[in-house]
């Protein structure tokens, strides 16, 4: 480690205690919203995921207002949001965004009205920017295992349903004449994903949990044309962003305005975006040597970007004529 | 209820498929009225009928994703059981858009296991199960494309190969040749006549105009007004049967090895709707 290095990872970095809690959970939570990520934009539920975030916003608020911890009160409102869009009427292609949009407004409603409170009866006004916001360098030590655990069970769940997923996102039919119990199935990933835009929003806040599931998703699902390879593509993406956003957000103590860091979250959600807009710009310019070369866009969207095949370890570019 | 031929069958045994007195209600209306007809053994059945006649419905209910008011399925003399493997289907349209990360091998192996649980751990078997399906149905050259990205007709062999990994006895294809250009409908076709012969597969094709299965299909179950009407292309298909189907005069002419149907001129005039229920049958 030479001098350029200690100015890149500040010195002290990953002994301060705050740091390593933030890359813990954040890694966790950032690489399982990835995983969950690909299943939601792959069943067309991006909308639904976003929801969860601001819905659970009420329940972190709640929790301030109750003195709780704020992990049941984000865990518990998601849950409860995606419990109500399960009774309205989430399957239907055409149900599902009035549902999500009918709990949205019901949940944005709540929240509003319990961040009120927090502000005028215990003039706590941090906990909006905290809730909103989040405030991964400021997670308590006490919560990390209850984090970790429930983002792990919901991990558990998508890995388990894996299969009855991706043939229900080919057709509800099709996977119901195989003998998958679609509308379980369905309800129960509602679920897990309900839980981990929750914790998702406990890390990087409420607003920006939709970040986190749907960009290093986006990104993956441009890089390569295996479920599987798409999954693990997003979580690595995730939980890479997330890191270096922490790097970034520390080292921004130097940048002006000296001496205030820059929001951690912002650092992060930062990095999702770019790294989605240089797989972007990797991914025209394929097409576009592809298109001259042999007239066959189609066929160019089949090949591994390079990007894809560095940060998965070179996984889909010796697999593709494999099997999983 | 004109069906001349309830109860033939061509191959021997019991039928692998048939339909007992089968009506279905939906939303206060009833779509279907004492459907009945089977399949034999290694039988290609077309199940003609215009948009809205109730095609997909009875492939529905004979998937068990819809249970009929009143009738009975049976699969090979038996009652269907409620979760059934040993029929394969392929839908009228996936929803699959040329993002989706699976490729034709993907969807293929998820015939053979899509409803387990856990992650698929990688398997020789697996692996040379799905490349012998993908080559039965000629898929080997865009095995590892996105299904997305495939056009219509390439499309369907990848679903009729993910229908067929797992050995079923019946095979239900819906409208499969729907937005087919004229070489992929042939292909299709003659990709199914194929399949049906070596594997000695019962197959219900459904169209909503009969002449370009008139090659493959044994027999033809003509749907309309919520009546079908069974038998051999010639006995099902002819002036008289298929006016009593309608309930208005239809003719039924034979041209150069191909079959128009057509409401007489007069009624058609007078009634806008028949032609419209008529239309999907003709060949044009
Ligand atoms: N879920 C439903 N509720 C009410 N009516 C339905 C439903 N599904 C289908 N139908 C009606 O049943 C009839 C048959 O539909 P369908 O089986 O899809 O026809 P086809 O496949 O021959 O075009 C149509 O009139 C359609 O409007
Ligand atoms: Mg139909």
């Amino acid at each position: 480690m030479g001098g350029f290095w200690s100015h890149v990872v500040e010195p002290g970095f990953f002994q301060s205690q705050t740091v390593q809690v933030a890359l813990l959970v954040g890694g966790v939570v950032a690489a399982i919203s990835g995983v969950v990520g690909v299943f939601a934009v792959l069943r067309g539920q991006s909308f639904a995921g976003h929801a969860f975030g601001d819905i659970s916003a009420a329940g972190g608020a709640g929790a301030f207002l109750l003195n709780i911890s704020p992990l049941f009160g984000f865990l518990g409102m998601s849950l409860v949001a995606a419990g109500c869009m399960e009774a309205i009427g989430v399957r239907r292609v055409r149900g599902r965004d009035v549902a999500t949009g009918v709990v949205l407004g019901a949940g944005l409603g709540t929240s509003a009205l319990f961040l009120y409170f927090n502000t005028t009866l215990h003039s706590t006004s941090g906990a909006a920017i905290s809730v909103l916001f989040g405030s991964l360098f400021a997670i308590s030590t006490s919560t990390v295992p209850a984090v970790v655990a429930s983002a792990t069970g919901a991990l558990a769940v998508v890995l388990l349903l894996y299969r009855p997923l991706l043939l229900s996102s080919v057709g509800d039919d099709i996977a119901a004449s195989r003998g998958v119990a679609v509308r379980v199935t369905g309800a129960v990933f509602l679920m897990a994903m309900a839980a981990t835009v929750a914790l998702a929003a406990i890390t990087i806040g409420a607003i920006l949990s939709t970040a986190l599931l749907v960009g290093p998703a986006a990104t993956a699902l441009r890089m390569t044309r295996r479920p599987s390879t798409a999954a693990v593509t997003a979580a690595v993406i995730g939980a890479a962003a997330t890191w270096l956003g922490c790097l970034l957000a520390y080292d921004s103590y130097y940048w002006p305005p000296v001496d205030h860091g820059w929001p951690v979250s912002f650092c992060i959600v930062a990095v999702i975006l770019i790294s989605y807009l240089v797989v972007e710009a990797a991914r025209s310019h394929r097409f576009r040597n592809a298109s001259v070369r042999d007239g066959s866009e189609i066929r160019a969207a089949g090949v591994t970007p390079h990007l894809g095949a560095a940060s998965d370890g070179g996984h889909d570019a010796l697999g593709t004529s494999r099997t999983d | 209820m004109a069906d001349p031929a309830s109860g033939m069958m061509a191959g021997t045994g019991p039928p692998v498929l048939e339909l007992d007195g089968i009506g279905v209600w939906l939303s206060g209306r009833e779509v279907l009225r004492d459907v009945r007809f089977g399949i034999g053994p290694g039988e290609v059945v077309g199940l003609i009928g215009a948009n809205g006649a109730g095609k997909t419905t009875i492939i529905r209910v004979v998937l068990g994703l819809l249970s009929p008011t009143s009738g009975r399925v049976l699969i090979a003399g038996r009652p269907r059981p409620r979760r059934n493997r040993s029929v394969g289907y392929v839908p009228q349209k996936i929803s699959l858009d040329p993002e989706m990360p699976l490729r034709s091998r993907d969807l293929v192996a998820l015939g053979l296991d899509g409803h387990r649980l856990g992650v698929p751990l990688p398997s020789r078997r697996r692996r040379e199960l799905v490349d012998e399906m993908l080559r039965a149905v000629g898929a080997t050259h865009f095995a590892d494309a996105r299904v997305g990205s495939l056009s219509g007709g390439e499309q369907q062999r990848v679903m009729i190969a993910h229908a067929l990994i797992s050995r079923p006895k019946l095979l239900l294809l819906d409208e499969p040749l729907a937005n087919l250009d004229l070489r992929s409908e042939q292909e299709v076709v003659d990709l199914v006549a194929r399949i049906a012969k070596d594997q000695g597969l019962a197959v219900l094709i459904s169209a909503h105009d009969l002449n370009p299965l008139l090659p493959v299909v044994d027999r033809v179950v003509y749907v309309a007004n919520g009546h079908v009407a069974s038998g051999t292309t010639d006995e099902v298909v002819t002036s008289s049967v298929l006016t009593e189907l309608y309930g208005h005069h239809v003719d039924v002419i034979r041209l150069h090895g191909r079959i128009l149907v057509a409401a007489s001129p007069g009624l058609s005039a007078e009634r806008g709707e028949l032609e419209d229920s008529i239309d999907g049958a003709t060949a044009v």
